[in-house]
């Protein structure tokens, strides 16, 4: 039931409430844009382990989860984090080790399986991957989705169009979909119900949050109703889908929050440079993830000058001229 | 003004003529991007650039680093998302319209694309970030670019792993497959361009630059490759650089040293 009027609560409660050992979960935003950050650097403090990840393209979020060892399935797009890693490092090093189980899927298959998991069907058709190993190299073995109730049996399926040659194709990609156990997003704004305003691009959030049975949402702003409702037209998800409010100024940082704050390009360059070596990446998340309690924490131990810098110019919504490189 | 140019340079350049007036065009970040900007200011300037992530016609007074940069979100026609971006490809009325540059670490005879792995796919040698939107670019775009280093270890006889779909195996595989006429119709590299024979759907060698030979360029190709059309490349005009170097990436964030 997902219609309480105040499901706000703090972070720590909602990770360890709907994230569980095994969970299947999935995070909203796009490589470095929007990640729910805050809630990422919790499941890793909880030591929550085993998760099934799925992603079209994810970045920071899921290499700091890799990096801790929580994850241990992955059905992925693609692992990117902008100039700073453009292969995600501790994915491409858990993969090259055989320390998860992965499955590659491409950015529009992702999406619409989890906008099939939105819609209640089993599959949805598409043209893309004919011809491709994307059909043919599954990456989870028969006996183990077999043996997993909730990995479906195969991983594409390519069927007949059953309308002929209608819309000029004559054979379709049938691609499963996918029902998250809990989807977390960081959004702009939302009020106590849960009903969410996104500014700028929504990537796959909108359809990530309506195919899962759980839903957290950390916001930059804690909102009226009456904000949300005056312009019904500006929101994107209504909360009959979300099952748990959390309010984290600075939530997706060290990703960027469009009108808020831009990406810190230096923390994700530092990261990079720690996640190549196993020592230093574990005395980085010693550091700003296990050796502080909270976000507002981290984000005291990060400085008010590197946040400073990357506050968002209103009229752009990035920072402006800010260095990159 | 300085009329030698940086393989960068020319290769932007070179992808930036194919692209007509009127035409939407899909753009990544880095290179891409930049000869998207750069065809809009000299040749194409009624072109669109639009983002797998939603962003269609951005203003992009900065450069951005990543298709999800809040840069590619200012000043945008439509900030939408994923699924939007990619029925805009498909879309019967506007797809036809749609111009794609991609990256890959291989390619092969057919314009089939390897961003996965090298290596067996289980224990790589090397993982790459895999498709993103890659494999369904080339699935539905019926033009694209693609931009690679010319070398044997990226012009490769077998893919490591076919992540988006080309040719598949020429004479007609692709139409066979399924796909809609499309892939990779034009390989941009720092020494030439090449394009694909439309009956066998292999790679041929169309131009070269200056300071490169056809036989040079077979040398860097790790698999055969018809030469016997290829004409010198007609090198950047200093308008063209000129355009480039100030009015695109006057910081050279992404053009590097001159």
């Amino acid at each position: 039931m997902n219609n309480d009027m105040n499901k706000t609560m703090p972070l720590e409660k909602a990770v360890a409430r709907f994230v569980k050992t095994g969970s299947h979960i999935s995070i909203g935003g796009f490589t470095l844009n929007r990640n729910p950050m805050a809630a990422v650097y919790e499941i890793i403090r909880q030591k929550i382990k085993d998760l099934h990840l799925y992603a079209h393209s994810n970045g920071t979020g899921l290499d700091e989860l890799i990096g801790a060892g929580c994850v241990s399935k992955l059905e992925i797009a693609y692992g990117g984090n902008g100039k700073a890693a453009p292969t995600c490092i501790r994915f491409a090093r858990a993969v090259q080790n055989n320390e998860i189980l992965f499955e590659d899927y491409s950015n529009y298959m992702m999406s619409l399986r989890f906008m099939a998991g939105a819609m209640g069907v089993p599959f949805l058709p598409t043209l893309s991957g004919l011809g491709s190993d994307m059909l043919t190299t599954w990456g989870f073995s028969e006996s183990m989705r077999r043996s997993d109730p909730k990995i479906v049996d195969s991983k594409l399926a390519v069927v007949d169009n059953p309308f002929g040659n209608w819309g000029g194709a004559r054979k379709v990609v049938a691609v499963p979909a996918i029902n998250p156990d809990v989807t977390i997003i960081h959004v702009q704004q939302a009020d106590a119900m849960g009903t969410c305003r996104i500014q700028g691009l929504t990537f796959a959030d909108v359809e990530q949050v309506k195919a899962s049975r759980h839903v957290i949402v950390t916001c930059e702003q804690l909102v009226e109703k009456p904000v949300l409702r005056q312009h019904p037209d500006m929101n994107q998800i209504p909360f009959i889908h979300v099952t748990a409010v959390c309010h984290v100024p600075f939530g997706g940082y060290p990703t960027a929050v469009y009108g808020h704050y831009d990406y810190d390009a230096q923390y994700l360059k530092r990261f990079a440079k720690a996640a190549r070596d196993e020592a230093a990446f574990r005395a980085y998340q010693d550091r700003f993830v296990f050796g502080v309690k909270s976000h507002e924490q981290f984000l005291e131990k990060v400085g008010k000058d590197r946040l400073a810098a990357i506050a968002a110019d209103p009229k752009t919504g990035y920072s402006v001229n800010m260095k990159r490189d | 003004m300085d009329t030698s140019y940086t393989p960068k340079e020319i290769m932007t350049i070179m992808a930036a003529r194919e692209i007509k007036n009127g035409d939407i065009v899909f753009s990544g970040t880095g290179i891409s991007m930049l000869a998207a900007m750069a065809a809009k200011k000299i040749n194409a300037p009624d072109s669109v650039i639009f983002f797998e992530t939603g962003a269609m016609d951005s203003l992009l007074e900065e450069i951005p680093f990543a298709v999800a940069d809040p840069r590619i979100m200012y000043w945008a026609a439509a900030n939408s998302s994923l699924t939007d971006a990619f029925a805009t490809m498909q879309n019967r009325i506007t797809g036809d319209r749609v111009i794609a540059i991609l990256g890959a670490a291989q390619i092969d005879r057919y314009g089939n694309l390897n961003t996965t792995c090298i290596g067996d796919y289980f224990s790589p040698d090397i993982r790459f970030s895999g498709s993103g939107g890659g494999c369904d670019v080339a699935s539905f775009v019926p033009r694209c670019i693609a931009f690679m280093q010319h070398e044997t270890r990226k012009f490769v006889k077998h893919l490591d792993y076919l992540t988006s779909p080309g040719q598949l195996t020429g004479n007609g595989a692709r139409e066979k497959a399924g796909l809609r006429p499309g892939g990779v119709s034009l390989v941009v590299t720092n020494l030439g361009v090449m394009r694909f024979a439309t009956d066998t759907g292999q790679m041929y060698l169309d131009q070269y630059y200056p300071g490169t030979t056809p036989g040079m360029i077979l040398e860097n190709t790790g698999f055969d490759m018809d030469v016997s059309r290829a004409a010198p490349a007609d090198p950047p005009t200093p308008a063209e650089l000129k355009i480039l170097r100030e009015n695109c990436d006057p910081q050279r964030l992404i053009l590097g040293p001159a």
